[in-house]
């Protein structure tokens, strides 16, 4: 009964955490602004098999490939037994689907097992790469500190779990011969039923029901952690690559987003008659300064960052030493949006911009303005090193994008700002006035008398 | 050979089949220039008519719009368009990635609306409808050439084939760089950067990229991008190996191997 209270208490609580923490993500990305993706959900859905699902990208590269199927694997099925232990931890029952499956629930439970095997295997591979092999790709400046300590305390999460899941097994196999009665037959599990005896051998009747009752708990305790984790953690992929690879671009690579305020304009120049007549209305913002000049699924892109790095090795600036890294760009838009999600719930009224204070005014992502933007995340130097060659986004495994972020601060620093690369102005001018990039002194067709 | 403007057909009161873009770098690079003729030349010895807008043609504007700069693209987008449309064109080849990219993909946004192909893709098809025959046994035969995947033919649209073909026809020995087709190196020119200073780095982009070609042990780098072109050739060049390894186009490739 004290466990039955106890369960109940603890689910309901860290559920009620993660729902209130998974919101708040909803809402910042919804900061960003609203554009229409939609149309071909037949090659939508595709995407989500093949890309999310069934993880083709991570197959550029079949060792970590394999090594990261074994844990996605194994988490996703793991999944089935937390039925089990939610039905058991409510009602007070002991493995209630034991007796009732029979030789399903062994071969479903022996599955689990050696899918626990070989992700434990994948993950002690994984913590040795990430902190004794020293692959460059996860060492690079943005990953000191917190995302580094991020992807390890996820490693850890996952041993734990493991360990817990053998407990609670491995004991369970010994105490069946012990109390028959409680402890429902489950069959020869894959590795219970040697690893249990190997371990737990020799304890009595008490310390082993102490052992299961440890790992039954431990279990269901990463769980929940790992569900108010999440939300903080580049781990939150594992859940929105789903939605992310759904809403992925289906154009070609090469397009450019277009600026339809842009078309109006340029439009009204070329046919002054037929343009609609301009409307006084506020200068629109060019480009993206911040993140609510950003499209909600930049943002989502953002928050399904899975920090790999493999955007920012395949990189050709990142590769010749220049300081733009594209996992960076996507790690700090998250990392500003956090920020401005943060001051939204401190509902403080010093984060309305200037203008718009007043008397019963509050705070909203419309009057927002705490004098910082993007830019004092990412630098000029950054976003002018791009070549536009979308080798990022051809190497992201949940088909994020960080090359249209880039574009747009890049519009944003041309059009509002009219900064930008010195170099970048006699360009300008030479098309704007001769309509070549370069200012030449002979005629364009001069080359058809060559040779 | 008779290079004809559209302005010229037009006073025949004819059309060509084809228009071909030259584009700036084709029009006015004194290395692109060579590629220009040598595609001219080519559609010349199949017998496609063709002709170049010459004076009337303007920058695409692809290298504002990456460098940020809206207002000039679609300036330039407006006038292209005005003119292409002006002369009913339906079909455009262009032996510049960049100019395909641009007409290709981000023209009809603004009511421009064409077949376009690079010319690779249009060499291909020549070869493919046996209108370009390439001489067998011919200079390139068993010669070792690696080919460098320009990023905005390769990963912005998809095509890595077309000009694989035209190197397997050749019966060259194609030797691929270990970064290629999708997941080919940049030359490091798109994105506006070829009218910039390169930012504080160990290592100009173009130099990696030579490196990766070099060490393929092949004669010849073979390019579809006039960017590319300058960016491999000055490559090589710091590498100090410009006296055993040439960059060429394909098109020049073609021209070579039938001595046109
Ligand atoms: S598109 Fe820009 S950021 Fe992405 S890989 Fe190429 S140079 Fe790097
Ligand atoms: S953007 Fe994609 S490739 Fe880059 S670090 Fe994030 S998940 Fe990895």
């Amino acid at each position: 009964m004290v466990q039955q209270i106890l369960f109940l208490l603890v689910a309901i609580t860290a559920t009620w955490y993660a729902v209130r923490q998974f919101g708040k993500i909803r809402r910042n990305v919804l900061l960003g602004k609203e554009e229409d993706i939609s149309g071909n959900p037949g090659l939508r859905w595709r995407n989500v098999l093949l890309v999310a699902f069934g993880q083709q990208k991570m197959f550029t590269n079949w060792i970590p490939g394999v090594l990261h199927l074994f844990i996605y694997v194994a988490f996703v099925i793991t999944q089935i037994e937390l039925i089990e232990i939610f039905a058991d931890g409510l009602f007070g029952w002991h493995r209630f689907f034991a007796p009732r499956l029979g030789w399903l629930y062994t071969v479903i439970i022996s599955f689990i097992e050696i899918l626990s095997v070989l992700a434990f295997v994948a993950t002690v591979i994984f913590l040795v790469r990430r902190n004794v092999l020293r692959v460059p790709r996860f060492h690079k400046p943005e990953m000191k500190g917190w995302p580094f300590l991020d992807a390890n305390i996820i490693l850890i999460l996952e041993i734990l779990l493991i360990v817990a899941i053998f407990s609670m097994n491995g004991a369970d196999i010994l105490l069946q011969q012990l109390n028959p009665y409680v402890y429902h037959d489950t069959g020869p599990l894959a590795v219970s039923s040697w690893l249990g005896p190997m371990l737990f051998g020799g304890l009595n009747e008490s310390s082993l029901h102490f052992v299961e009752r440890f790992g039954w708990w431990l279990h269901i305790g990463v769980v929940f952690g790992f569900l108010n984790y999440l939300p903080k953690s580049k781990h939150l992929h594992i859940l929105l690559a789903f939605p992310n690879t759904y809403y992925a671009r289906l154009t070609p690579r090469g397009k450019m987003e277009n600026m339809p305020e842009v078309t109006k304009m340029v439009q009204g120049m070329f046919q002054p008659d037929t343009a609609e007549p301009p409307v006084e209305e506020e200068i629109p913002t060019f480009g993206a300064k911040d993140v609510f000049h950003l499209s909600w699924k930049n943002l989502l892109d953002a928050y399904s960052c899975t920090e790999c790095g493999r955007c920012t090795a395949s990189c050709p600036a990142n590769l010749t030493g220049k300081k733009l890294s594209p996992r960076k760009i996507m790690m700090d838009i998250r990392d500003r949006t956090e920020e401005v999600g943060r001051k939204l719930d401190s509902k403080d009224p010093q984060y309305i911009r200037e203008e718009l204070r007043g008397e019963g005014v509050a705070l909203s992502g419309e009057n927002f303005g705490d004098g910082r933007s993007l830019f004092d995340y990412i630098s000029p130097e950054e976003i002018h090193a791009c070549t536009t060659c979308n080798a990022c986004v051809e190497a992201c495994p949940v088909l994020i994008n960080p090359l249209e972020p880039i574009l747009k601060m890049r519009r944003y620093e041309i059009l509002m700002d009219s900064k930008g690369p010195t170099d970048w102005v006699p360009m300008f001018n030479s098309i704007e006035n001769g309509g070549s990039p370069w200012q030449m002194p002979v005629s364009r067709d001069h080359w058809v008398n060559g040779d | 050979m008779n290079i004809k403007t559209m302005a010229e057909w037009a006073a025949e009161g004819r059309q060509p089949e084809i228009l071909f873009w030259v584009g700036c770098a084709g029009s006015y690079d004194d290395r692109a220039q060579k590629v220009t003729r040598a595609l001219c030349k080519i559609l010349d010895a199949v017998g496609m008519s063709f002709g170049i807008l010459g004076m009337e043609e303007t920058c695409t504007g692809d290298p504002a719009r990456r460098a940020g700069n809206e207002f000039l693209f679609q300036m330039m987008a407006f006038q292209n368009i005005a003119t292409l449309n002006n002369y009913g064109i339906k079909k455009i080849v262009t032996a510049c990635p960049h100019c395909f990219n641009t007409l290709k993909n981000e023209y009809p946004e603004y009511g421009g609306n064409y077949e376009v192909i690079h010319h690779t893709q249009l060499l291909q098809q020549l070869m493919a409808e046996g209108k370009l025959k390439l001489e067998g046994g011919g200079s390139f035969k068993g010669k070792k050439i690696t080919y460098h995947d320009s990023c905005y033919l390769g990963r912005a649209n998809g095509v890595y084939e077309a000009p694989r073909a035209i190197l397997e026809a050749l019966d060259a020995d194609l030797v691929e760089m270990k970064r290629c087709k999708s997941n080919g190196l940049c030359c490091g020119a798109g994105g506006a950067q070829m009218f910039k200073e390169d930012e504080p780095g160990k290592q100009r982009i173009n130099e990696a990229r030579a490196e990766e070609a070099l060490n393929t042990g092949a004669g010849i780098v073979a390019s579809n991008c006039p960017f590319c072109m300058t960016m491999l050739s000055d490559g090589v060049k710091a590498k100090d190996k410009q006296d055993e390894v040439m960059v060429l186009d394909l098109a020049e490739l073609i021209v070579r191997n039938n001595s046109l």
